[in-house]
């Protein structure tokens, strides 16, 4: 299948994610948010996007 | 009756009628289990995008998180990154599932498991996880409507376990006469309803709050002045804990039967695949209903039951009738991924065990499975009153533990045949042991407190059982694997994953 290395994209949620030590902070807050919070909402926009780019680079062209 | 009350035994009766209209739609012959069951295997990227969100964000969503959240603090906040990890997860095992099931013709997890194994027993115990996990994930859902019922008062605040089991018999009776096509229909509407809740709540209530700093300093405060304290930040002795909350999570998520039932149900593997990543939009609904939780500890709501919480923060802060669409959304929200889950445990039961054990297969598969959607949603309703948990997560967290261990023989048996069909089979007998001792040692919390070399290490329940069902089926795979006993026959080949 064309485009499998992208696969590798989607280890990067879970490294971002799983190490609460790396973003259990108070600051830099945004909107009056802290850290910890905006950090974490922003991974669930950034991971569909890396999803996106995996579905689009590995596209089988079978029937949709 | 007040307006709340009328808004929401309207659209309640309205997505009633709709789930039995969803009977004509496609003009299916629904005494096929296919049709009945998996929508006739039909379902568009816009269908399916809207039946696999009504069904993976539920009462879990609108109730349970933001309760917890306002009940422990940081640590509620798990779900937000769950329910992210789990669409990594996903779209590499479900492609796979979904391409397999297709080729072969599948219904159920366990309809692979016969096929890749050949080892009965182990089909069955894979299906009896499925159907037993179920029952405390609908629970959640019924203490999500019963949370709505209390709030609104449609039959009085007394009148809310007769108005619940009015619903369920409802829930019950769409259920047997639609199928599928019922959720998948009343989706549309949920989904619309729960959008416009809640980005007008998340647009009003820190408004209304003093803005977001205000209520996260608000509550840092109050947390810490409870009489058990916790924090709007994790303590260090919690990350371990959130880690496997998070992982754990993201790891049993589509193993449930109600995740397989929609994702069968999808037309081709570029739907799912692409729904994949645009589900993760219902996610971060997810992450700003969690916060609400801290907006209600910032209003000073207090509640004997946390699952209130939310309802008494529309209620006090919205018009009458807004807090009867809110608390409509929250009900039908309920509604729908209860329905889907009992279609996918009985049909789980009626394919992989009943049918086990029944000369007459097809013919009595779809009857059975029918009148078993209202067994199950009657043992769920037994959950809400006889199981004491602190906080309706703890159903979802706890059928989680039991849910996981069918990842071995399920989703590694997706791309090896290496784990004995008798090793996995004992390692998820061990691992399901593993998961009720420690359920039962916490009082029914999700986390268990291991303590060993002097140190204790507070984690997940669901994966420190998956843990041990893994050592034990890959140690005892090495074992019988020397011992050359026979593994059965796989009668699927390579060409039906590709």
């Amino acid at each position: 299948m064309r485009g499998r290395w992208s696969y590798a994209l989607l280890t990067l949620p879970f490294i971002g994610t799983l190490i609460p030590v790396l973003y259990n902070h108070p600051r830099p807050a945004l909107f009056g948010m802290p850290f910890f919070y905006w950090y974490q909402l922003a991974w669930v926009v950034v991971t569909p996007l890396l999803l996106g780019i995996v579905v689009v680079l590995t596209r089988d062209g079978g029937r949709v | 009756m007040s307006s709340a009350g009328v808004i929401l035994a309207v659209a309640v009766a309205s997505v009633i009628v709709l789930g039995f209209g969803a009977a004509r739609w496609g003009r299916a012959n629904l005494g096929e289990l296919e049709q009945w069951a998996l929508g006739g295997r039909g379902f568009g990227t816009i269908v399916s995008w809207f039946l696999l969100g009504g069904d993976l964000y539920t009462a879990y969503t609108f109730i349970a998180v933001p309760a917890l959240v306002y009940g422990v603090g940081a640590l509620g906040f798990f779900a937000v990154p769950y329910a992210t990890l789990a669409y990594p997860i996903a779209l590499v095992v479900l492609t796979r599932f979904w391409t397999v099931a297709r080729a072969r013709g599948y219904v159920t997890a366990a309809d692979f498991i016969r096929d890749r194994y050949d080892d009965r027993a182990l089909e069955v115990a894979i299906a009896l996880t499925g159907v037993v996990a179920s029952m405390p994930y609908i629970a959640l859902q019924l203490v999500g409507m019963r949370a709505v019922l209390g709030q609104f008062g449609v039959l009085g605040a007394a009148g809310a376990v007769p108005a619940l089991t009015i619903a369920f018999v409802l829930l019950g009776a769409v259920t047997y006469t639609s199928g599928l096509r019922a959720p998948a229909l009343i989706a549309f509407v949920k989904d619309t309803l729960i959008y416009i809740t809640v980005i007008v709540a998340v647009i009003v209530l820190p408004a209304r709050l003093g803005g977001w700093s205000h209520i996260f300093a608000t509550s840092a405060g109050a947390l810490a002045s409870r009489p058990k304290p916790s924090s709007i930040f994790l303590a260090p002795s919690q990350y371990f804990t959130y880690s496997t909350m998070v992982f754990g999570s993201a790891l049993f998520l589509f193993l449930y039967p109600h995740s397989i039932t929609s994702v069968l149900s999808a037309r081709s593997r570029e739907v799912l695949r692409r729904n994949c990543a645009l589900l993760p939009i219902y996610s971060l609904l997810l992450g700003l209903l969690a916060l609400l939780g801290y907006c209600a500890v910032a209003a000073g709501i207090s509640a004997k039951d946390t699952s209130s919480i939310v309802p008494l923060l529309f209620a006090r802060y919205f018009p009458d009738w807004f807090a009867g669409v809110a608390g409509a959304a929250i009900f039908i929200g309920a509604l729908v991924p209860a329905a889907v889950m009992s279609i996918g445990a009985a049909n789980l039961f009626a394919s992989n065990v009943f049918r086990e054990f029944s000369p007459q297969r097809p013919s009595v598969e779809v009857v059975a499975a029918k009148a078993l959607t209202l067994v199950i949603c009657a043992l769920g309703l037994l959950f809400v009153f006889f199981v004491p948990v602190p906080y309706a997560i703890d159903f979802q967290l706890l059928g989680g533990a039991l849910m996981l261990q069918a990842f071995p023989a399920f989703v590694m048996g997706l791309w090896t045949r290496w784990f004995h069909p008798k090793a996995l089979l004992l390692g998820w007998a061990c691992g399901l042991a593993t998961a009720c001792a420690m359920a039962y040692a916490s009082g029914f919390t999700s986390n268990f407190t291991v303590r060993a070399f002097g140190g204790t290490l507070t984690g997940f329940i669901a994966f420190y059982s998956f843990l041990v069902n893994l050592l034990i089926s890959a140690a005892l795979t090495l074992a019988l694997r020397a011992a050359g006993v026979a593994r059965g026959s796989d009668r699927t080949t390579a060409g039906d994953y590709a």
